[in-house]
């Protein structure tokens, strides 16, 4: 038998958040963690609230921290997570909680549109398509597959701290992804806006980001690239 | 872009670097009286070491490096967690109190140096 600790909190009736346990027999299946989060709303208690919407990894919608760690619980199987039978289900830490499970996330999309996560380029679209060499295209890997679950952002302390101004590793990730396309022109106007000692500089590697990740990515690495440019237009 | 009127150099690129190559000069000065004093030396020696132009303008550089790093590092410190967000307004007269006794104290320190290097 599973214990199952989750989050509870509906600020309309509760003066305070609190963890309800549930008790959860998986049969001897190893399910993914959004998968006993279902059985739960669905047989025991429908009021526990939570976000999801793929349940394959793809949309980033249940990001959650399971067992201490902040990840997917639609790819999360219960046993990479679960030790000695307990399950504990919080939101990602650091944000505001809407209701159990799920967070507000306007500060960290607040974050996202600050790095202008469009393609810039002032010259005429071409009749199909802007073409771009393989090699510049293989730049773009290990970037653009980011699907803005927060996992990374929410397990940063720098971003704990200051979610209004520190773009977090998930914002800047996509922040290198435009820096290096080799079809975008808004470079200079690109790094001119991150040089602060709060956008970028507020990283200190401690690399909580790569540890969570639920795609693999590596936004300490991409930080690093933004730094590296930063020093090379200015000196 | 953040705007700052109190960190180091007001940005983050000239911050970063300061900090990084400031750093540098510490552990190149740490090793330098590690070694000498790892090595042996007496009063008279030690006296003279520090006496040549030499190692004043090192002691002087590693001293205001010290300053420099440790604004840089402390003033990261405080923006953290001396803030409004985390403390309510009392978090922004709380870190304005330590940044200044963070600079005045740093001061006396590089003036103190100077005085018993150079006096």
């Amino acid at each position: 038998m599973l214990q199952v600790s989750i989050y509870r909190y509906n600020p309309e009736v509760d003066s305070a958040p609190y963890m309800q346990d549930f008790d959860f027999d998986a049969e001897g299946r190893d399910l993914m963690v959004l998968d006993v989060l279902e059985a739960i709303k669905a047989k025991t208690d429908a009021s526990v609230t939570y976000r999801r919407s793929c349940r394959e990894g793809v949309c980033g919608s249940d990001g959650l921290n399971i067992n201490g760690k902040n990840g997917l619980a639609c790819i999360t199987p219960l046993s990479e997570t679960v030790k000695n039978g307990k399950l504990v289900i919080r939101p990602l830490p650091g944000l505001p909680v809407i209701r159990d499970l799920v967070v507000d996330m306007s500060l960290f999309y607040a974050q996202y549109e600050k790095i202008q996560p469009f393609l810039q380029n002032p010259s005429p679209a071409p009749a199909i398509e802007r073409l771009q060499s393989p090699e510049d295209r293989a730049k773009l890997d290990g970037l653009y597959e980011c699907i803005l679950c927060a996992c990374c952002s929410t397990s940063c302390p720098s971003f704990w701290w200051n979610p209004d101004r520190f773009i977090g590793p998930a914002g800047l990730l996509q922040a290198y992804r435009f820096l290096a396309d080799s079809r975008d022109t808004a470079t200079d106007d690109r790094l001119a806006k991150l040089d602060d000692p709060f956008s970028v500089f507020r990283c200190h590697g401690i690399q909580n980001c790569v540890n969570v990740c639920p795609k693999g990515l590596n936004p300490t690495k991409a930080i690093g690239h933004i730094r590296t440019m930063l020093l090379n237009r200015a000196t | 872009m953040v705007t700052q009127v109190t960190s180091f150099s007001r940005s983050g690129l000239s911050d970063w670097l300061i900090q990084r190559v400031t750093s540098v000069i510490l552990l190149a000065y740490f090793l330098c009286i590690a070694g000498t004093l790892l090595a042996g030396v007496d009063y008279p020696a030690w006296k003279a070491m520090h006496q040549t132009t030499g190692m004043r303008i090192f002691t002087l550089l590693a001293a205001l490096s010290m300053a420099a790093h440790a604004w840089i590092g402390l003033w990261a410190v405080y923006t953290d967690y001396l803030t409004e967000r985390m403390l309510g307004p009392r978090g922004n007269t709380l870190r304005r109190f330590c940044q200044l006794a963070t600079v005045l104290a740093l001061i006396v320190y590089v003036l103190w140096v100077i005085q018993i290097i150079w006096g």
